[in-house]
């Protein structure tokens, strides 16, 4: 604990630079449905904030309250706006603000005022704050790669500010730490469909394509390349039925008999966006039958969810309903 | 199978609204407990403090579907939600406090259980009361009350109408507060919340729902703003808000119903995101929206059901997010509501766009004679 910490222990009341303010206790009501039991220090902190901010005093101390009152309860929306006003008042100095937060951030990450600040300070600071916001959100993202805010935070600087030049090579350590990281996958789209220094999707389209086949070869059972490989296309079903590394991917992963639920809801999907499947797609699949049951009869897309109804039990409803809606012509 | 120890549930509820309303510790949650607070001698209360209107929604509802609202005093709790309304028409979480559309619809919500929104119309007023009951025609009642609002200063609904929408932004989209921040939640919150109250043309109905149709994605989900991570939280508030203003026609049901039934894993419970752990909440917001775009029996609903009652705590009551975790409100209630959804017996339907019984939702939205 540091000098300044220990400091902070001296009740407001006992300090002499607060000797001339009087605290404005919590009115919990006349007759309190829930009577609170508060910490003596928290109830302190609170009833002289309330004094200095139904005062108005925007002053150094108040800034030090502020600071003390969100160490004690960093939700509380009240204080930081307050701190806010007071900021702006002193004309304090922002960059020492990003450090401030950034230490509240480490043990509340996904506390919303947070974000909302450091947003408040990234705005003011413009362009100037690019390379601290993506590195500060990065530490964040080290620590939970999947935290909410951070990725909001993160997209609204590169919308706002910029700053896109290396985020899909981000995107790639990243996938490279976990390729079963969704948000990373979010954000690389977020990144092909967004970033002004690549040309948009259809610039990107083939050589994503083939980063995600990679992907997807190593991990099959991994839904959110699938999901992304089949976003890359948007509405244009019709390329990317007819897109042989679509079709080749699934018979591949197919021929591994493992692992296989996506490359089989992809084929499924194929064919009912009109991909006319070779013998080779069947027999893969006849392959994937029970034992006991032999090549079968009927269309590839009806074995296709049979296959699904048996592998997949917690959705067999839906695999059920998907064959009842396979186009009238299947192979 | 283990079943829904409804009686220990509420128990469970009316102590901890009795010592604070609610507890929350979980990440999952919108605003997990502080480091500070999870020491063993902090207090619970402390977080609570600004959020308890949420945690009287949770655990007032949890009550209702389970039939035992009456338990709780209900003029207790009405002139303690009033006395959280702010000048401006918004409720706080707590008395005292700055109001935040979060708790509003909290607030509208705990009001609408005891069918007691009129306490929006006006200011109680004994005098009023008197007076109107002499006036026999209705015109002339509303008239004299648009004028008593208006003579008096009271806080009426038409501050709380224009406070929700003042929150909505040039592009459609909503703020939680007057500070900003902008969140797919918010817009959800303002929809519900004013179509509760009848008062959906305040705002820019078709601002809004363009807004929410920026930010689906890929995979068929929504997220908190356009090009956001998918998010099972973000989806019941965006698949809620466009089933609330007739606008379910914008969501590619198939594909969206695809990636919620997805959600479930091997344990029958369900996840937010790929990868994550399944969690009770999840079951209130995946299936409501399953229900919403009428997909839901493309879940396993028995294995589901077997989870959320894994998730009791057999002898002191609750429900946690995981089985064998500390019970709280929060996942008592989405426990419940998950299994209402479900249709459990005894447990009272819940409308999943409106999160209020369904018997309350037709209370005020069905035309009265
Ligand atoms: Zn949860």
């Amino acid at each position: 604990m540091d000098s300044n910490e220990e400091e902070q222990k001296i009740p407001v009341s006992q300090r002499p630079e607060w000797a001339d303010v009087k605290p404005v206790p919590q009115d919990d009501g006349p007759r309190p449905v829930v009577p609170i039991a508060y910490t003596e220090e928290f109830r302190e902190t609170m009833d002289y904030f309330r004094a200095v901010y139904v005062s108005d005093e925007r002053s150094p101390r108040s800034l030090q309250l502020t600071s003390e009152a969100i160490h004690l309860n960093p939700g509380n929306y009240t204080v930081w706006h307050f701190r806010r006003a007071v900021l702006e008042a002193l004309n304090a100095d922002l960059h020492e603000e990003l450090d401030f937060v950034e230490n509240v951030a480490k043990e509340n990450s996904k506390n919303y005022q947070i974000w909302h600040h450091r947003r408040w300070l990234a705005e003011k600071l413009g362009t100037g704050a690019i390379v601290k916001e993506l590195e500060f959100t990065k530490n964040i993202l080290s620590l939970d790669a999947k935290n909410y805010h951070a990725w909001s935070h993160r997209q609204w600087v590169l919308k706002a500010l910029g700053g896109w030049e290396d985020e899909l090579e981000y995107c790639h350590q990243l996938l490279t730490d976990d390729v079963f990281n969704n948000s990373a996958w979010n954000q690389r789209y977020f990144v092909v469909t967004g970033s002004p220094l690549l040309g948009g999707l259809d610039a990107m389209r083939d050589s994503e394509v083939d980063y995600t086949i990679e992907a997807i070869i190593a991990h099959p059972e991994n839904e959110s390349p699938w999901r992304y490989l089949r976003g890359l296309y948007k509405q244009d079903m019709k390329t990317w039925a007819n897109d042989p590394r679509i079709s080749s991917l699934c018979l591949k992963v197919l021929s591994t008999k493992t692992r296989c639920i996506f490359a089989l809801s992809t084929l499924l999907d194929l064919i009912c966006s009109g991909f006319q499947p070779g013998p080779e797609f069947k027999a893969a699949v006849d392959d994937l039958q029970a034992s006991d049951t032999g090549p079968s009869d009927s269309g590839l897309g009806e074995t296709i969810c049979s296959v699904l109804e048996r592998i997949d039990p917690l959705r067999v409803n839906y695999w059920t309903w998907r064959k009842s809606h396979l186009p009238s012509v299947t192979v | 199978m283990v079943e829904l120890a409804a009686e220990k549930h509420v128990r469970y509820i009316i102590t901890v609204e009795k010592v604070s309303y609610s507890i929350r510790k979980l990440t999952c949650c919108p605003d997990p407990l502080p480091q500070y607070l999870q020491k063993k001698d902090a207090f619970e209360s402390v977080v609570m403090e600004h959020l308890r209107m949420n945690g009287a929604y949770w655990g007032l509802t949890t009550l209702d579907l389970l039939g035992k609202l009456h338990v709780v005093d209900q003029d207790e709790v009405i002139s303690w939600v009033m006395e959280c309304q702010h000048e401006s028409g918004g409720f706080a979480g707590n008395i005292g406090h700055d109001p935040h559309i979060l708790y509003t619809l909290s607030a509208v919500q705990v009001l609408a259980l005891f069918d007691k929104l009129n306490m929006l119309d006006i200011e109680k007023s004994v005098l009023e009361g008197q007076i109107s009951a002499f006036l026999v025609h209705d015109d002339l009642i509303l008239i004299h009350r648009a004028e008593k609002n208006y003579a008096l200063g009271l806080r009426s609904t038409l501050t709380l109408y224009s406070d929700i929408a003042s929150l909505q932004n040039e592009d459609g989209s909503f703020s939680g507060d007057m500070w900003g921040e902008v969140d797919t939640r918010f817009s959800y919150i303002a929809i519900c919340c004013l179509s509760l109250l009848h008062q959906l043309d305040k705002i820019d109905v078709e601002k809004a729902v363009n807004y929410i149709v920026r930010c689906k994605n890929l995979d068929g989900g929504f997220g908190a703003t356009p090009g956001g991570e998918s998010h099972a939280g973000q989806i019941f508030c965006c698949v809620g808000a466009l089933a609330i203003t007739g606008s379910l026609h914008h969501v590619d049901k198939d594909l969206l119903g695809w990636w919620l039934c997805e959600r479930q894993v091997k344990s029958g419970g369900l996840n937010g995101r790929p990868e994550k752990l399944p969690d009770v909440c999840y079951s209130w917001w995946v299936l409501s929206s399953l229900i919403m775009i009428d997909r839901v029996h493309w879940i396993d609903r028995e294995k589901l059901i077997k989870f959320i009652l894994d998730c009791q705590d057999l002898e002191q009551g609750g429900i946690s997010d995981r089985p064998d975790d500390a019970v709280d409100v929060f996942h008592t209630y989405f426990g419940v509501a998950g299994l209402s959804l479900l249709e459990y017996p005894g447990v009272k339907a819940i409308d999943p766009a409106y999160a209020l019984p369904v018997d309350v939702v037709n209370r005020i939205l069905l035309p009265h004679d």
